[in-house]
């Protein structure tokens, strides 16, 4: 589905952050993106996203290359990858329900036509009850179910969470770990870009491990 | 999303329940969702730096509409003043030795009368005469006693006025004394001021108005800037550019619209309520004075044009540029922040 081969990338002029990234995202797959603070992930998981273009080498994404996808093609391809962003990027004037409805409301759709999805989802992922407030009174998970729901409205091919978890204790990671694995069992490919040893003890998974600009991986 | 949903309702309903017990059992003690609002729009409609922007718009328009109203205003009294002196000439006869003045004015008069161009000639008569110098010479005036020339106004077609040269050519053969003054020098002078006062009064406008849309662009990357985690939001979820743009224009063409309207009917309140005193007070010195130099205080049919595209330009003005500062922001998203996401 997305493959990497020989990817390096740097910003401007500095050093390479990334070298000789190279692997191949299959369908219907799951892993871990780790590795220590500032070793790339985020920059990863954004050349994943299509938001930044590779210095080096090769990407290919649902079959086509990178490098040849136009300004226009992107949102149409950016529709079919889902992603869960640290900071949840929720709009605060705008609640659960709007928020989770906002990738279909961008492509022109009639209310009425995925008001019963985004409330099935919203209870889904256990919103239900909190789909008329607005994000500043939502805690903490409820925000990163809010977002993660909202990358799942367009049932995305694969998602990508950047550290999912990382504003949640222990026992809500625990069931958002839940959420994205039922979610792989639904079909959708997922990538959660963690550096929570213990979250990915919990699942026997794919991990990528990024060092020092490079990348290991232990299927 | 639904169906693959549906399926699997066992696992789902599992799910549900763990986040309801985080929840704490949500509900029951959540409180009940309130009912359904109207959908908020993509882009909020007010904040601080919105209401900045209205208010910094309509202040900016006022005064460009307050300054193209007196540039209309100079130019419409510079306009008349120049019409007034320019409608009539006057035939001066200084009295001399064995003239009989009544018979040359009569003469002056009806040599005038006879140019094509001319509306109608009028002998100022000796009263006359007596209350324009009544001021200098005092009351009880007889005339007679004193060398005092003689006028004989000549009132000018303006459409297609006379030939001042022949005129003054067939007049002093038959009074020799007579002089023509067709008021040129004046009108010149007139002519020459009034050009000088708009000019100034243009080169003001295009001060103001430029100084208009700085302010009004500078105004809006501010406000704009406090929606840069919108236009993130819209891009990352798969808007496209193009209706991202389009969400803001319509905003801030809104905003805009309303601040320059704001500004632009207070301005035309201002210009009325100086018609309105101005006609209340036709009667005494210091509107004369003012009317004199202003005219009616009326600014026409041009002028309440002019602010109606004042306030169409600062709404369009807004809009463009709250789609430009998206499309630069588009630009940069995706290729210099390395921070982003």
């Amino acid at each position: 589905m997305i493959r990497f081969e020989n990817v390096g990338l740097r910003y401007g002029m500095g050093p390479e952050i990334l070298r000789d990234i190279s692997f191949h995202i299959p369908e219907r797959s799951f892993q871990f993106l780790s590795g220590p603070s500032g070793a790339g992930k985020t920059t990863l998981l954004r050349l994943l996203f299509l938001s930044l273009k590779p210095t080096r080498g090769l990407i290919s994404v649902f079959g086509k290359d990178r490098s040849r996808i136009t300004r226009t093609e992107l949102p149409l391809m950016r529709r079919r990858i889902g992603v869960v962003f640290q900071d949840f990027r929720l709009l605060d004037h705008m609640t659960t329900y709007e928020n989770v409805a906002l990738p279909l409301r961008v492509r022109g759709r009639e209310e009425a036509s995925y008001r019963t999805d985004v409330t099935e989802l919203l209870k889904w992922v256990g919103l239900g009850e909190r789909m008329h407030v607005l994000p500043p009174v939502l805690s903490g998970g409820e925000k990163q179910r809010a977002a993660i729901a909202r990358a799942l409205i367009e049932q995305p091919e694969i998602l990508l969470a950047d550290e999912p978890t990382g504003n949640v204790d222990p026992p809500l990671a625990r069931r958002l770990l839940r959420l994205f694995i039922e979610l792989n069992r639904l079909g959708t490919a997922v990538v959660i870009a963690t550096h929570d040893l213990g979250l990915m003890d919990q699942v026997d998974a794919r991990r990528m491990i990024l060092a020092g600009g490079r990348l290991d991986i232990y299927d | 999303m639904t169906e693959a949903l549906t399926d699997t309702r066992a696992h789902d309903d599992e799910l549900e329940d763990e986040f309801e017990d985080e929840l704490g059992g949500a509900g029951q003690q959540q409180p009940a969702p309130r009912l359904q609002r109207k959908t908020a729009p993509i882009v909020p409609s007010q904040n601080i730096a919105g209401r900045a922007l209205v208010l910094v718009i309509a202040i900016m328009t006022f005064l460009s509409c307050l300054t193209l109203g007196a540039v209309t205003l100079v130019r419409d009294t510079a306009s008349v003043w120049e019409n007034q002196i320019s409608r009539e000439a006057t035939i001066q006869i200084k009295p001399a030795e064995g003239l009989d003045m009544e018979a040359a004015l009569e003469t002056a008069a009806r040599i005038a009368g006879e140019f094509a161009g001319v509306s109608s000639t009028r002998i100022v008569d000796r009263a006359a005469t007596a209350r324009l110098l009544e001021p200098w010479l005092g009351s009880g005036l007889n005339i007679d006693e004193l060398p005092v020339p003689r006028l004989v106004i000549v009132t000018i077609d303006q459409t297609s006025p006379p030939d001042f040269g022949a005129m003054r050519a067939a007049i002093t053969p038959k009074v020799a004394t007579a002089t023509l003054d067709d008021h040129r020098t004046w009108v010149d002078r007139l002519v020459a001021m009034a050009r000088t006062t708009v000019t100034i009064g243009t080169g003001v406008l295009v001060l103001m108005l430029a100084a208009t849309v700085l302010s009004v662009v500078f105004a809006t990357r501010g406000a704009m800037a406090g929606n840069g985690h919108i236009i993130e939001v819209l891009h990352f979820v798969g808007a496209e550019a193009g209706f991202i743009a389009s969400e803001f224009r319509r905003h801030f063409l809104l905003t805009g619209m309303k601040g320059a309207a704001a500004g632009g009917v207070a301005a035309v309140l201002v210009f009325i309520i100086f018609s309105w005193w101005s006609s209340l007070n036709l009667a005494t010195p210091e509107a004369d004075q003012a009317t004199a130099l202003f005219g009616n205080f009326a600014i026409g049919v041009n002028g309440y044009l002019g602010v109606a595209v004042i306030v169409a330009v600062i709404g369009a003005l807004t809009a463009a540029t709250s789609h430009f500062t998206v499309v630069n922001y588009l630009g940069d998203i995706d290729v210099q922040h390395p921070e982003r996401m």
